[in-house]
């Protein structure tokens, strides 16, 4: 158990800089998801805490020791690959045993850990079998176990979930979080999934193009994300993004259909200035006055409805309601959202204007 | 990656399952046979017209010749072959009495084994090194496939330059330091050249297989690995060689029956089994006898032993060393 410290590091591929200087400090027993889209950088940071990829800038420390020019092996951590990466020619017992064997440590005690490992993820039965001759869950549960009997000072994880079909994934999501809270071990999870990412994380480090967009707790990312990006990655349907411009008193927001939304607090300051509107589609609610839709496509989830809505100046509005749909293709909805529920962006950069 | 897959199945695929037991793919169901998913011929004669060529190519070259040898291996033959007498197994007694005959087993068995475990032992390093991240790797792994293409008389003469005590390069320069080299005199030296030419036109055979036997075990393996704590050395003999043994015990099998067989125009072209017979292996000696002083029935008789050899040989292999092997 220990804390994992990135300090400004960066990761150059020859003139291209994959990551572009990340900085976090992960506490003791801390779950950190690193979310983003394929290509942002994240697994490369995930490698090279592993050590599977070299630093090219700035300092990795595990348990307060800088480790950049350690071996993977002498880095006390242990990963789940998203390819479980088992060792084909053994059975699931040497699988997990294999990095015990190699510590030195006693026979008797490596039996031990692994059945403990085995109870805990109900693998049991499987010790003798060949992981080929097991299903994907269960293979996923082994490689879970490898990392668990190693005991190490964190566990990395490289997208453990994805090869796993949807029902599966919920499952196993929910036994990583239960595992996690009974070892309390420091979680690196690197994943493209938001609803992993809010389950499990104590904090999301959301990242994009080798930068980190933001970093905070679930709840901070999804109620007041830090740019466009973030706001548009978490949530779904994803945040409603009109154009707008700060009125002349600075006390509400005009869109160009010629609605003018009033801000919960004025900003006097910033008056006349683009900025970008953002609204979640489940803030939005029938209301007698608002933006006026007309629906195009409806969705009955069951639990709720997603309503595809288009504005008089063509832009696209999503409605989430609780529910059965109550309104049909064709159909014309008023629409409105609470005030304390608007976003507010710069046109410009993306950034969220605060206040 | 998808390369290496289709040639490893295709090389199972020859080795251990017959040919015309794949079944077919891309067979669309028939509306007769709407759940049937293999190839149904309305001509009778179809399949065996498709089959022919490969029938007629195995009768052709390999079991007329097989017979041929059985039968002359029982008969006895004047040495113009115009006369011929049943002898029931004379030539087998003749043979297997021959104290050369026995020392021949003897170099035919230190030169299969030297060359079976130094061509695949060489391949094997080199294969590895081409596989870790080098400059020039592509380079490198275009040369090591060269020597496959030439042919065995065209290597042997070359390795005659480089050895050959009055021209060889080599040769030469022991030579000069003032070791005795002459392979011409001196068996035990021949028989290391020998052993050595043969190997190096095998190595580069093996070093395609065993690269991409490597290809195909997946990085992040080895990243478990030595994330596990296994340093190079041990991830090497506790992964990379176990999830190699399909590989390996494929090339085994191949090797031996090349030690066996293929070797003859390298030691016609190298020492022709001399100097004396040091260098003579069991299929030099078939040709000796057989073409050279005219024994048909004796080098029958020696071929049909070479065939239950190798025939033992590989049944062994299969029986025993592929127990241990583990196919993904």
């Amino acid at each position: 158990m220990a804390t994992v410290e990135i300090r400004n590091v960066r990761k150059s591929y020859g003139p291209v800089e994959a990551i572009k200087g990340i900085d976090i400090a992960i506490q003791d027993g801390e779950f950190l998801v690193l979310l983003g889209p394929s290509g942002c950088g994240k697994s490369t940071l995930l490698r090279m805490v592993a050590g599977l990829e070299g630093i090219t800038g700035g300092e990795i420390a595990i348990g307060g020791r800088v480790v950049n020019h350690l071996d993977p092996k002498d880095r006390d951590i242990a990963m789940v690959f998203q390819n479980y990466a088992l060792y084909p020619h053994m059975t699931v017992f040497d699988n997990m045993a294999y990095g015990l064997k190699i510590r030195g440590i006693p026979k008797a005690e490596i039996r031990a850990r692994v059945d403990r490992a085995a109870e805990i993820l109900e693998l049991g039965r499987f010790l003798d079998r060949r992981p080929s001759q097991l299903s994907g869950g269960q293979r996923q549960r082994v490689a879970m176990g490898r990392a668990i009997v190693r005991e190490p000072a964190a566990f990395l994880f490289d997208e453990p979930l994805s090869n796993l079909d949807a029902k599966l994934r919920t499952q196993m999501r929910v036994e990583i979080k239960r595992l996690q809270d009974r070892l309390g071990i420091t979680s690196l999870y690197v994943t493209h999934d938001q609803v992993e990412a809010m389950t499990l994380a104590d904090r999301i480090l959301v990242m994009n193009h080798g930068v980190a967009e933001q970093i905070g707790t679930p709840l901070e990312v999804y109620q007041r994300p830090a740019s466009l990006f973030v706001a548009g990655f978490i949530g779904s349907p994803p945040m409603n993004v009109l154009d707008g411009r700060i009125d002349d008193r600075g006390g509400a927001v005009l869109l160009p259909g010629g609605q003018s939304l009033p801000l919960p607090q004025p900003r006097p300051t910033e008056a006349g200035r683009p900025v970008k509107l953002g609204i979640r589609p489940e803030h939005l609610a029938v209301a007698d006055a608002g933006f006026v839709i007309e629906v195009e496509l409806v969705e009955a989830l069951g639990a709720d409805t997603v309503v595809y809505g288009r504005l008089p100046g063509g832009e696209a509005l999503l409605v989430r309601m609780a529910g059965l749909p109550s309104c049909r293709s064709g159909d014309r909805l008023t629409v409105s959202p609470p005030a304390d529920a608007l976003h507010l962006f710069d046109a410009v950069t993306g950034r969220r204007l605060e206040g | 990656m998808r390369g290496v897959a289709l040639l490893d199945k295709r090389r199972r695929g020859f080795l251990f399952n017959p040919p015309h037991a794949s079944p077919l793919r891309h067979a669309q169901p028939t509306k007769d046979h709407p759940l049937q998913r293999r190839v149904t011929f309305d001509n009778r004669l179809l399949p065996y017209l498709l089959l022919a060529p490969q029938v007629a190519v195995t009768l052709v070259f390999f079991i007329w010749p097989a017979a041929q040898a059985i039968w002359q291996s029982v008969h006895l033959q004047d040495a113009f072959g115009i006369r011929s007498e049943f002898v029931w197994f004379e030539n087998f007694t003749h043979v297997l009495s021959d104290p050369n005959y026995l020392d021949t087993l003897k170099v035919t068995i230190v030169f299969s084994v030297a060359v079976t475990v130094l061509a695949m032992g060489v391949a094997l390093l080199l294969a590895v090194l081409a596989d870790s991240k080098i400059k020039g790797a592509r380079a490198y792994k275009t040369l090591l496939i060269w020597p496959y293409a030439l042919a065995p008389a065209v290597a042997a003469v070359l390795w005659m330059f480089i050895f050959n005590p009055d021209i060889g390069s080599f040769g030469r320069a022991l030579r000069a330091l003032g070791y005795d080299w002459d392979y011409r005199l001196n068996g035990g030296q021949a028989l290391v050249m020998v052993i050595m030419a043969a190997s190096w036109k095998q190595v580069s055979y093996n070093f395609i297989f065993f690269l991409a036997g490597l290809q195909a075990i997946p990085r992040s393996v080895m990243e478990a690995a030595s994330i596990d704590g296994a340093g190079p050395v041990r991830r090497f003999w506790t992964i990379t060689f176990p999830l190699l043994s399909p590989t390996t015990f494929f090339l085994l099998v191949v090797d031996m029956v090349y030690a066996f067989f293929e070797t003859f125009g390298t030691i016609h072209a190298l020492t022709q089994g001399g100097p004396g017979k040091a260098t003579e292996t069991l299929i030099f000696r078939v040709y000796q006898d057989g073409v050279v002083n005219n024994d048909l029935g004796g080098s029958s008789a020696q071929s049909v032993i070479l065939m239950v050899i190798v025939i033992a040989l590989t049944a062994v292999q299969f029986r025993f060393v592929e127990r241990k092997v583990h196919y993904a």
